[in-house]
């Protein structure tokens, strides 16, 4: 249950960070709106969703990461963007704001930027050590950040992380953006979740409007979300197996991923269906001919996609390299609130689309995989499990798909609402609150991506395993640097 | 594993034949590649990609190219690792300022000649993400352009449509 917003004291927010501290409640979002700042929780007992807002005093806050660490990120973004001080944080480092930009604080008071001084990476001593700096321009064809390695002879002592380098400033453009352009942006915060994101923020206008999407339009979404998991689960499976160098399973999942594509342009117009979900519906019905192409295509991967599971399994050379390599620990992955394959891998029963039980996932029957060992292998296993998941899934849409329209028009209902949405991407849950303007335009919008809350866990992974094993643990978790830079 | 491999030997490849080249593309380059880079470079061209703050859907179908559909090495095209061995990069995104420096030296680091292709709407002209503080105005703001890629995010026909267009004009 989604709970109404609610202003808290200074008491009531020290409340809720010891319950964060004690593991009763998990960080969902921490995010500035000058002169305040929002914190979503979630109580995974009870699977409430509760939204706290503290009126800062003279531009601060009491820190959320000096009791919890996996607010500390979140509060030097807010530092950055809005000049909003976390007081009594350990870590009071830029995180976005990389020194490059014209001013600083460019969501609160501007201030002309200055040269800024070295970034001051985590101290790390003992005998034999040596650093190797990575990126943020990667030898493949991936997104950019900085990775510092402290190793000692092959094996890592310390990661750290330097984000921030694809900061596109969406929070800003957000503001003051008519629905379409503000679902576009959504729709572009992480291209590989765009149905994802298109889906929470849709949630989201619509909780804020109090309009309901047509039943035909919600089977819809759900099929979009489900095509966008099988495909990325294909690339991420053969590209994990590809990092091994067992390239037959890269090039195989690569077949079955570009036919999910395909299937998807036929039945959306766009492969990787871009702007089909809109607030009040979707833009695009599906045909009869649409239908028999996901129907062949569910054939197609049924057909291939258990060998490749065999494969897998019974590669010894491979399983050699997945399994016991950059284990997440449990009580990490509870702690952080760690979404997607990287918390269930850990054992953190949590899948939005279950817990968060939004439509139309009420009136699916599905399984959520779970595993406690938290090494790739068992990251690679969880997907393996989530492709016969959706699989399924699909099949049940397509039965159970309602006739009838497709789209609603959303109208402004002449005085500022607000609005949450969550939902389940490939990679975890996806985060987005907002609030509309009287007008009908967006005033504040914040997407909080799964990455947030799995970098920091990337970092733990990899200590003590060898710096070759790097690229493989890295893609187990391919997050998103897109959807967590903004 | 064997039976994969055997299916896969006797089903033939599922490589599709290659569009021709991109007329627009074609005309775009015509003003820009020189005589002298077409004798040295010959039909083959190492592509470096940087991605300078893409929402990463056009890394994803980049990464297409690579399947078996559309097979870019045939073509006389490979991507490599770092832009000491490139002739093309391809530049994604609407070059956010956090990249733009990285961006520049990598341009730096790339042997003469080379190519500069600009893929994707954002990077052509920042996209959805113009006009914010934190990005420039596309890829031509910081490196010089020779080819542009639209769409958002272009399909892999389109890339190899400008890819080869890019070809036929160097080689």
């Amino acid at each position: 249950m989604i709970k109404p917003r609610s202003i808290v004291t200074a008491e009531s927010w020290g409340q809720a960070i010891d319950r964060l501290a004690n593991g009763s409640l998990t960080l969902l979002g921490l995010w500035g709106d000058a002169p305040n700042v929002h914190m979503a929780t979630l109580d995974e007992a009870a699977c409430d969703i509760a939204v706290l807002t503290y009126a800062c005093v003279d531009g601060t806050y009491p820190s959320v990461g000096a009791k919890h660490p996996p607010a500390l990120r979140l509060e030097r973004a807010i530092r950055d963007l809005f000049g909003l001080d976390a007081a009594g944080s350990p870590d009071t480092r830029p995180w976005l704001d990389l020194g490059f930009w014209d001013a600083h604080h460019p969501l609160g008071a501007r201030e002309p930027a200055q040269k800024p001084g070295a970034y001051a990476f985590l101290p790390v001593e003992g005998e034999n050590l040596h650093q190797i700096p990575v990126g943020p321009v990667h030898a493949g064809i991936i997104e950019p950040g900085h990775f510092r390695f402290t190793a000692n002879g092959e094996h890592v002592v310390r990661l750290e992380q330097r984000l921030g380098y694809v900061h596109k400033g969406i929070d800003s453009l957000m503001a003051g953006a008519t629905l379409d352009t503000a679902a576009k942006l959504a729709g572009r915060t992480s291209g590989d979740s765009t149905v994802a994101y298109a889906y929470a923020f849709a949630q989201a206008v619509e909780a804020a409007l109090q309009l309901k999407a047509p039943p035909r339009a919600v089977f819809l979404r759900a099929l979009m979300a489900e095509l966008e998991r099988l495909a990325n689960h294909f690339g991420d499976i053969g590209a994990i197996c590809n990092d091994a160098a067992f390239a037959l399973m890269h090039a195989q999942t690569g077949i079955l991923r570009e036919r999910v594509l395909r299937a998807a342009d036929v039945c959306f117009a766009h492969r990787l269906m871009m702007d089909v979900i809109v607030p009040g519906g979707v833009t695009r019905d599906l045909t009869a001919d649409g239908i028999a192409q996901i129907n062949a295509l569910l054939a197609q991967i049924r057909g291939v996609f258990p060998r490749l599971i065999e494969l897998y399994d019974n590669t010894a050379s491979l399983q050699d390299r997945t399994v016991t390599t950059g284990i997440v620990k449990a009580e990490y992955a509870r702690r952080f609130g760690a979404g997607g394959y990287v918390g269930r891998a850990s054992g953190r029963n949590f899948d939005a689309r279950r817990d968060v039980a939004y439509a139309p996932y009420d009136k699916l029957a599905f399984e959520v995989p779970l595993r406690d060992e938290g090494d790739v292998n068992a990251r690679v296993w969880i997907r393996i499990c989530e492709v016969e998941q959706s699989l399924s899934l699909i099949e049940q849409i397509l039965a159970a798909l309602p006739a009838g329209e497709i789209c609603v028009e959303p109208k402004a209902n002449g005085e500022p609402s607000e609005g949450l949405g969550l939902t389940e991407a490939f990679r975890g849950d996806v985060l987005v609150w907002l609030r509309i303007g009287g007008d009908g335009r967006i005033e504040r919008c914040h997407l909080r991506d799964a990455s947030w809350f799995q970098w920091p866990l990337l970092e733990t992974a990899i200590e003590g395993n060898i710096v070759a094993d790097f690229p493989l643990c890295n893609k187990s978790f391919n997050c998103s640097y897109s959807g967590h830079d903004l | 594993m064997r039976r994969t491999l055997f299916e896969s030997f006797a089903r033939g490849p599922l490589t599709e034949p290659a569009p021709a080249p991109d007329r627009a593309g074609l005309a775009e380059l015509a003003q820009s590649v020189e005589r002298a880079a077409r004798a040295k470079l010959g039909r083959s061209l190492s592509i470096r990609q940087v991605d300078a703050g893409s929402c990463n859907g056009c890394e994803l179908e980049i990464h297409a190219l690579n399947n078996a559909f559309y097979d870019l090495e045939r073509l006389g095209f490979h991507f490599v690792a770092s832009p000491r061995h490139a002739d093309v990069l391809m530049v994604t995104g609407p070059v956010t300022k956090n990249m733009r420096e990285a961006l520049q030296r990598t341009y730096n680091a790339t042997p003469d000649p080379k190519w500069v292709v600009a893929v994707g709407g954002c990077a052509a002209d920042g996209g959805v993400f113009a006009g914010s503080y934190a990005v420039e105005g596309g890829v031509k703001d910081a490196v010089p352009v020779d080819l542009t890629i639209p769409g958002c995010p272009p399909s892999p026909k389109a890339l190899l449509a400008g890819l080869l267009a890019l070809l036929e004009t160097a080689s």
